[in-house]
């Protein structure tokens, strides 16, 4: 398996590496770069889900609350710089305080709470226009220049995206195989035995949360700077459910499975619906083609599959 | 601070010419067919516009056997799903993968505004229909121009019409709780109250209000109009849920609720709403029979704005296109046609474009009648060549804050 | 603030609450026995409100086209619990995803079937004419909404407190492995479950039609909405979804009527005090 892993995690890292010279269209290596975006927003908000089981629907408040603070900031004479540690510091302090609210309740209730947190957060960017822009939403004046590299063109943003998000999979990767994750799954399946042990449950979601809610920061941040702009209609409750069903989808238990979801998700609503009038309900049986077939999604689905393939001698015919 | 535009369209023009005469060799540029990108929303809630909007292309290229001019045109179609970032995406398409030589659309306004910064810096010719004031206002994009209207453009005459013709006096205003609802009673407000009349109310209502109930039971019993601004399924919904409440005021509208998309399912609820636009299914150039024929035998639906505005987009372009002859591949000449086009036959009447790029022409007073057992929208008076400025005049225009919530004042409110 | 402001806002928000209590009842049966957040309960309302247009169009009466367009959406709901949902029993999180999907699927489909436009559903005519109560016109068709919501309050109760069905549903809701236990039918009692909730949604699209019209974006409004109700009363209760509608129906008037500026926050803000002092509702029998 080690020696599969490798070599999966090799040929993957040379194919992102080259994928800029291999299509060459500036089109679809901007497509490329908004995989990697959603890819680690559904990869922040599967830090809750995969191993905390916790499904929140309010994670692109983070856009709001990053985004919106990051393009003030500009706007009002910070460097790119600063204004991206502030954002994400005040974010992430959000994260906490939203953290704390919704771990008041568990299951549905946590739904709501995060549902409800990112409607409110929707709200403001909606009402405070005289802030936000409203309905319009705000320009970010231009991309930022990190030591001195202009990240204009498409294959250099890429390759900034690339390494963003190659940094946040490494200390996800981390994350999930720390004892600290070790206790989140722990709490996930034996909360009650896990209390017993002298662990603070509470204490290990609410810092899971946070760090979901910084990595989410993260990931706004390269969408405002990918797209320049920032209205209210990225913080919606679409937005939100679409990074949870990217996760969902290509297998929250896994670590390649939302980096697939968000993949297959941008892919048709940005490349498909070209082709395909019908595209929502194309997305929508995906889902239940998938869900049918792969209960738990895309990539522990086929990693069975593969499995059976593989080793003919287990329990024939259950493929189906 | 005043903009001005033809400073900013010489800089680009250089540039434009410089680059240009690198890339393309001058023969080749003549030889394939016009390629048209055609932003606009076919699914989810906003789709009732886009829909239409693509009618009205449809018909077009159906009449003109798909040329401009000369030249055969090649369209291609993008779904923008009505949600920004999937716009960006698209017109990058368009422009990067398709190599489009213009771009018609899209429908909302911020849509429009997030590909602003992109439109400019790949330098692609767009005819929006989007009605955010500053894109020919204060911000105003060399590349773009604005063949239907901006939010408040047919509200100034409208406000002129309701205090000197109507006599009204007391009015209440509601509208959308977003830009384009803001600047749209904003314009009203402004004429109205300058002319003599009186905003006593002035409410706005989330997009996703599910019932207005609440809003139409709070207003004033002694109103001589209610005006309304709402777009699509709101405006619908608005005027529906005022009768359904008994209230008879005269209602008075911007140019998206009583459209003749919507008029005959809203049936007598709209009968007597007067509104400001810049078209009417009824006009009677002969363009315009030819158009409302086009479009009912088509599609089985009376042409409202949406379909008009992409069908006058249309015929600016093609206007654009016969005064560069043909030279689309060279977009500084490209765009400098297109900001100079007037187009005397229009389905709306004679048009152009202001400096700053947005629509100067006819705007239209129109009451729903009911004619021959159809609701129609008859035109009741008809004020010449108006244009985004009223009659302030640009410079004034400009000095003043964008149209908003807070802007104009207002100073009549009753509580 | 004059008096009659307080009567017809009051009556704003219990005819509001008729008929979200149309819209949420529904969404918490099925949340309450089966753990299920169906997700597609906001398309389901709005696709009951196309069937009504398009039968009421075709010169059907309005109490046959209501029940014609409950059974269809009823009918809708037990293909997706039998085909879909029952296949992902437990599996919570397969159950957004699929719920969600189903959503777009129908919300799709109704924009091919129906156009973009707005479909409105005519009352019946007797019911069109304004009822004037001190002075101040009200909209009779709302009321009598408000009445079929309170009749079909009662007539749930006495189905749950009352019936067989009811003993063994709130059994099923109470505990599941031992209502299996003692031999209750629980595959059979899902399914009617799943019936008789799609079924309230499809009336509920019906009956709403003639004030909200059928129009796409219908169902994203209003699920949101479902789901407010049954976080403030509670899930899997009836007494919850009804008190929890009408809690919903002042807050929404009073809030946006005396603090307009509030419009966003007067549903939401109250939903995460809720949850946060009291995490299984105002009147919830499951934990959530």
């Amino acid at each position: 398996m080690t020696r599969w892993n490798a070599i999966w995690l090799a040929v993957a890292a040379a194919l992102l590496i080259a994928v800029p010279a291999i299509i060459g269209n500036d089109f679809y290596v901007n497509m490329a770069s908004q995989v990697l975006i959603y890819a680690l927003f559904a990869l922040s908000i599967n830090m809750m889900l995969g191993f905390g089981g916790m499904v929140s629907l309010g994670h692109a408040a983070y856009l709001g609350l990053c985004g919106y603070a990051c393009i003030l900031l500009t706007i009002n004479g910070f460097d790119q710089l600063t204004a991206a540690i502030l954002a994400l510091a005040f974010s992430t302090a959000m994260a906490g305080l939203f953290g704390m609210l919704s771990l008041r309740a568990p299951g549905l209730g946590f739904i709501m709470i995060t549902l409800a947190l990112g409607q409110i957060v929707w709200g403001i960017a909606y009402r405070a226009n005289t802030l936000t822009g409203g309905d319009n939403g705000l320009r970010l004046p231009a991309r930022p220049v990190p030591f001195g590299i202009d990240l204009s063109s498409a294959p250099r943003f890429y390759y900034f995206a690339l390494i963003v998000v190659a940094l946040a999979l490494f200390f996800i990767w981390r994350f999930s195989r720390s004892p600290f994750g070790a206790s989140l799954k722990g709490a996930r399946d034996q909360p009650r035995r896990m209390s017993m042990l002298g662990h603070n449950v509470w204490l290990i979601r609410w810092l899971t949360f946070v760090m979901a809610g910084f990595w989410g920061s993260v990931a706004s941040l390269l969408f405002v700077y990918y797209n320049l702009f920032l209205s209210p209609h990225a913080l919606g409750l679409q937005q939100s459910a679409e990074i949870l069903l990217m996760a969902i989808l290509g297998g929250a238990s896994s670590l390649a499975g939302p980096i697939v979801g968000a993949a297959i998700i941008t892919l048709v609503k940005n490349v498909i619906s070209t082709y395909v009038e019908r595209w929502n309900t194309l997305l929508g049986m995906v889902f239940v083609v998938v869900i049918i077939f792969m209960p738990y999604g895309l990539v522990p689905g086929c990693q069975t599959l593969w499995r059976k393939i593989t080793t003919p001698k287990s329990t024939p015919g259950n493929i189906a | 601070m005043s903009i001005n535009r033809r400073t900013i369209i010489k800089g680009a023009l250089a540039a434009g010419v410089a680059s240009q005469a690198l890339r393309i060799p001058a023969a080749a540029a003549q030889a394939g067919p016009i390629r048209v990108g055609f932003l606009t929303v076919k699914t989810g809630p906003l789709a009732s516009g886009g829909l239409q909007m693509e009618q009205g292309v449809t018909l077009f290229f159906k009449e003109r056997g798909n040329k401009l001019g000369d030249r055969a045109v090649e369209l291609h179609t993008a779904d923008t799903g009505g949600n920004p970032a999937q716009a960006r995406t698209k017109t990058q398409e368009l422009v990067e993968r398709l190599n489009v030589h213009c771009l018609i659309g899209p429908l909302a306004a911020f849509e429009a505004l997030a590909i602003d910064d992109y439109v400019r810096s790949s330098q692609t010719p767009i005819l929006t229909v989007a009605g955010a004031e500053d894109m020919t206002q204060r911000k105003a994009n060399p590349w773009l121009v604005r063949p239907s209207c901006t939010s408040a453009q047919t509200s100034h005459p409208l406000g002129d019409y309701a205090a000197k013709e109507l006599k009204a006096k007391r009015v209440a205003v509601i509208g959308d709780d977003f830009a384009f609802g803001h600047e749209c009673v904003a314009g009203f407000q402004r004429v109205f109250e300058e002319s003599g009349g009186k905003v006593v109310q002035k409410l706005f209502t989330p997009l996703n209000a599910p019932d207005y109930g609440t809003y139409i039971s709070q207003l004033k019993p002694n109103l001589d109009a209610v005006f309304t601004a709402h777009a699509g399924s709101n405006g619908f919904k608005f005027i529906k849920q005022l009768r359904e409440y008994g209230n008879k005021t005269q209602v008075l509208g911007g140019f998206t609720p009583v459209d003749e998309s919507l008029l005959q399912q809203m049936g007598d609820d709209a009968l007597g709403a007067i509104t400001g636009n810049w078209y009417s299914a009824q006009l009677e150039f002969p363009g315009n029979k030819k158009f409302v024929e086009g479009i009912q035998r088509d599609f089985k639906v009376d042409p409202g704005v949406y379909a008009a505005e992409t069908y006058v987009a249309c015929e600016m372009l093609e206007q654009a296109v016969k005064d560069a002859g043909g030279k689309v591949e060279d977009k500084a000449v490209f765009m400098k046609a297109l900001l100079n086009a007037k187009a005397p036959n229009t389905i709306r009447g004679p048009m152009r474009f202001d400096e700053l790029g947005n629509s100067v022409g006819n705007a239209y007073i129109r009451k729903v009648e009911k004619k021959g057992g159809k609701y129609v929208n008859s035109v009741v008076k008809t004020y010449p060549d108006v244009g985004q400025f009223w009659t302030y005049g640009k410079d004034e225009f400009l000095k003043n804050p964008v149209y908003s919530r807070d802007f104009p004042l207002s100073k009549n409110l009753e509580n | 603030m004059q008096w009659q402001f307080w009567i017809i806002q009051t009556l704003n928000s219990v005819a509001f609450g008729g008929l979200l209590f149309l819209l949420s009842s529904g969404f918490s049966l099925i949340f309450g026995l089966m753990r299920i957040p169906n997700l597609a309960h906001g398309a389901f309302f709005m696709l009951g409100a196309y069937f009504g247009y398009s039968l009421l169009a075709r010169g059907g009466n309005f109490g046959l086209v209501a029940r014609a367009a409950g059974l269809g959406v009823g009918l809708l709901g037990i293909a997706l619990e039998r085909l879909v949902l029952r296949q992902i029993s437990g599996n919570e999180q397969g159950q957004v995803l699929v719920t969600l999907g189903v959503s777009f699927i129908i919300a799709d489909i109704c924009l091919l079937a129906w156009t973009g436009d707005p479909m409105p559903l005519p009352a019946p005519l007797e019911l069109r004419r304004p009822l004037f109560i001190a002075g101040y016109a009200f909209p009779t068709y709302r009321l009598v909404v408000l009445a079929i919501a309170l009749v079909a309050a009662v007539g749930l109760y006495f189905l749950m407190e009352r019936t067989r069905i009811g003993a063994m549903i709130r059994a099923g809701v109470d505990d599941m492995e031992m209502a299996r236990g003692v031999g209750i039918p629980v595959s059979r009692l899902f399914t009617l479950v799943f019936l008789l909730g799609s079924a309230l949604a499809g009336i509920g699209g019906v009956l709403g039609g003639p004030i909200l019209n059928a129009y796409p974006g219908l169902d994203a409004d209003m699920l949101p909405l479902a789901l407010i109700v049954v976080i403030l009363g509670g899930a899997g209760s009836l007494l919850g979804a009804f008190v929890g509608s009408f809690a919903v129906g002042f807050l929404y008037n009073f809030g946006i009527a005396l603090v307009p500026d509030l419009a966003y926050f007067v549903l939401f803000l109250p939903m995460v005090l809720v949850l946060v002092f009291l995490p299984q509702g105002l009147f919830g029998r499951v934990q959530l």
